[in-house]
């Protein structure tokens, strides 16, 4: 969150201090504490360009695709608190952020884009590399700004900063034209700026409160679904989920944006939900009596049919952006705050009232919950010859859980065995585009994570479409020692595809088919990388510890099998408990209720 | 999908799932009190397009210029359940003050402007004169030929007007969009 600058100090000095609009940027930016920005340079935006070259507090990484930059403030968002932030030029430059800005929108991750802009006076004149930067972002964006005025610039840029990480964080666009940047104008500093109306609500309804920790305690059959706003809260909200579920014996599960948020190793873990989540969680889900879903937000692909939506149950809601609440299914009990906040005075409520929850009802539900979990949902048949996608996931999350890695992922089949089974402990583990899906996310992703946590083993887990989406971010790495590991499950298909023609569209494999792959080890040692394959089973362990002890960036091809789907799978159409699950299923292909 | 067979039937083999809208649609008007700032409007206009919510009619203007604040009125149309996402979805918009649904709140009081146009002679132009009285309209301009009338009062009241003077040689209509205010003794937040 905003700096205070030392306040004694600024109320001491009466001057106002001068400067141009370029280093009011810069000014600005280290007030707020950032350290790394992500950036490509152009015309519109050399003048901070040139201050940022005469100094050096600020880090500046140099991507090969403005899409890269700001998939990096997103990896480096997620994976420390921190706010990501981004510098490009104008026209192209700023239309290449669009796909990044819509994927933290959906996400709710708090970036901040600094675009350059033409001079003012040729706004709107069709000028070289002018585009209507803050009409194309409007919806793609929290906000947006566009600075007409330097004496504007301290202000926007603070106040830019509090929108991005108040109420539901998400990415600001702060529009900067050349005159503006050369311009000269006072420098403000970024206490008390906040924003006159703008104000979300943190702290929970305490009648609200109340009734839902009563409903807790007299639930038969409760379970928790929490998701990536308590990820996006902070520690805080982390602990106290932790304390309440384990205080309350209640079973939990996650969305794919919060796990990590509950330990898997735990045995209340039910693992994920959702259209790929595991057959127990969504029965659990089904059959509830007592949802309480934190910080998540009903998403379609967790709740399946909506008609069809755990139909016999009660529902709290706690979440901080009002629009979600009622917004595709009714609950019983929201209460409007900071997640963080909220279960703290659940827990103090419970705590107060001498709660308990009922012991019988709960040990029936467990054993309910038990017979589900004994069809093994994620089973699969390993061979000898070829590897298994969901294999190599495995020995991935086994040789390098002593590490306690961060790990993005692309899109596709990949990123669901991920979620399934590489078990995340902690949050800020899993980086990865949910909301929005978008393929090209990982390497860059991985990258930013890379840059906010020096040292630390960052894994990208990708399929053969996704990689290729933003590859020449593999510079990237090189130029500013970037260690990441590129796992890369290759089967030569757009498996999440396929897999769909395959169930639902009578096998017609139209374009998912990759033809002409290029020798990726050899595109990874052009850029430098080292490279690693391996194409069996029993090549799996020693690539992994290869790739770890390697000091550098390595780009492992681990050919898989290539037909394998993921399930479970609830088709769309279907209520979230009718699943497809895989033949080695224990008892059947099908499941019923 | 919406029949009772659908879970037997074959569903459509699509990513998303589509489910029919059962709920009756109501008009509401809504009164957004935003920051005068470049590109508010487009912000709001742009937030109905996207999401596919219906503008009936809009009027924007300044409220107060001190405080740089503008009022919009929204006349939109859809379920309750549509009603209510439209009102938590302007909420959450950065430079909007308050929304309040004046239709919600009860029995707003509505009026809009309309110009009129026209054209007639003799018999047609004494009628058109003594019903412009009866709605309380005034002459705004007047030829041997024509007349401009200019009417307010509530949407019914306008419509009503300019249907009668369509046989009496109207020619071109201005309305603009209503300005509703709640009534009672509370302001809107600002």
């Amino acid at each position: 969150m905003a700096e205070d600058a030392n306040p004694a100090a600024s109320a001491a000095s009466a001057k106002p201090e001068m400067m141009t609009g370029a280093e009011i940027v810069l000014r600005a930016l280290k007030d707020q504490g950032v350290k790394d920005i992500f950036g490509y340079p152009g015309g519109a935006v050399l003048p901070i360009y040139d201050e940022l070259f005469q100094q050096d507090e600020l880090n500046h990484i140099l991507v090969r695709h403005e899409q890269g930059a700001v998939h990096m403030a997103e990896g480096y968002a997620r994976s420390s608190g921190k706010v990501g932030v981004v510098l490009v030029t104008s026209g192209p430059g700023a239309t290449n952020t669009v796909t990044g800005l819509m994927d933290a929108l959906a996400d709710s991750v708090p970036v901040v884009v600094i675009t350059g802009q033409v001079p003012t006076t040729l706004i709107g004149s069709d000028a070289f590399q002018e585009c209507d930067t803050v009409g194309i972002t409007r919806s793609c964006t929290k906000h947006n700004y566009l600075v007409k005025d330097v004496n504007d610039l301290a202000r926007t840029i603070h106040e830019a900063f509090y929108v991005a990480t108040s109420g539901r964080p998400g990415p600001v666009v702060i529009d900067i034209p050349k005159d503006v940047q050369f311009a000269t104008g006072i420098y403000v500093p970024p206490h008390n700026v906040t924003h006159r109306t703008y104000r979300p609500q943190v702290r929970g309804d305490a009648g609200a409160i109340a009734a839902a920790v009563e409903l807790m305690a007299r639930a038969r059959r409760p379970v928790f679904y929490t998701g990536g706003g308590v990820i996006n809260s902070g520690p805080r909200a982390v602990t106290a989920l932790r304390e309440l579920i384990r205080m309350t014996g209640f079973p939990v599960t996650s969305t794919l944006m919060g796990l990590g948020a509950y330990p898997a190793s735990d045995p209340q873990w039910l693992g994920m939900l959702g259209m790929h989540g595991t057959y127990e969680a969504n029965l659990a889900m089904h059959d509830c009596d007592l949802m309480i879903a934190v910080g998540a937000r009903f998403d379609d692909r967790i709740t399946g049919r909506l008609d069809a939506f755990s139909p016999g149950s009660r529902k709290i809601h706690i979440d901080i952006d009002p629009s979600s609440i009622n917004k595709n299914v009714r609950v019983d009990i929201p209460i409007l705050g900071d997640c963080g906040i909220v279960l703290e005075d659940m827990i103090a409520a419970w705590k107060e009232k001498n709660l308990k929850p009922d012991e019988d009802a709960l040990r029936k539900w467990w054993e309910q919950i038990d017979v589900w979990r004994a069809r093994q949902c994620l089973s699969y048949r390993r061979s000898e010859e070829a590897i298994m996608p969901q294999e190599a996931i495995e020995r991935l999350w086994a040789a390098t859980r002593e590490h306690d890695p961060i790990v993005s992922t692309d899109v596709g089949q990949h990123q669901m065995w991920t979620a399934q089974f590489f078990r995340f402990e902690a949050p800020n583990r899993l980086l990865t585009s949910g909301g929005l899906g978008t393929m090209g996310y990982g390497l860059p992703a991985a990258l930013g994570a890379q840059a906010a946590n020096p040292g630390r083993l960052v894994i990208c887990i990708t399929g053969d479409g996704s990689i290729q989406m933003n590859i020449q971010e593999l510079a990237t790495a090189i130029q500013h020692r970037l260690p990441v590991k590129v796992f890369l499950l290759n089967n030569n298909y757009l498996g999440m595809v396929r897999q769909w023609q395959e169930l639902l569209h009578g096998n017609r494999l139209s374009e998912s088919y990759v033809e002409a792959q290029p020798d990726f080890l050899e595109l990874a040692r052009a850029y430098g990388w080292h490279g690693i394959r391996c194409t069996k089973p029993a090549e799996l362990d020693e690539a992994i510890r290869e790739m770890i002890a390697h000091d550098g960036p390595v780009f492992v091809d681990c050919q898989v099998v290539n037909l394998a789907n993921v399930f479970p799978m609830i088709p769309a159409g279907q209520p979230h408990n009718e699943m497809l699950l895989g033949e080695e299923t224990a008892n059947a292909e099908k499941a019923g209720v | 999908m919406s029949d009772s067979d659908s879970k037997l039937s074959i569903p459509p083999a699509s990513t998303y799932f589509m489910v029919e809208e059962k709920e009756p649609v109501e008009t509401h008007t809504l009164s957004v009190v935003v920051d005068n700032e470049p590109g508010v409007l487009a912000r709001v206009i742009g937030l109905f397009t996207a999401r596919g919510y219906n503008i009936e009619q809009l009027t924007v203007s300044e409220t107060e210029h001190e405080k740089n604040i503008s009022r919009i009125t929204i006349v939109t149309s859809g379920t309750p359940h549509i009603l209510e996402q439209i009102r938590s979805q302007l909420k959450r918009l950065v430079p909007v003050h308050s929304v309040a649904d004046l239709t919600l709140e009860g029995d707003p009081i509505e009026r809009e402007l309309a110009l009129v146009k026209v054209r007639g002679e003799g018999e047609k132009r004494v009628e058109a004169l003594r019903l412009a009285d009866a709605f309380r309209a005034r002459v705004v301009d007047a030829h041997t030929g024509s007349f401009v009338f200019e009417i307010t009062g509530k949407t019914r009241k306008v419509d009503q007007f300019i249907q009668l003077m369509k046989p009496l040689g109207l020619i071109e209509v201005v309305r603009t969009g209503i300005a509703a205010i709640s009534r009672g003794p509370e302001a809107m937040k600002v």
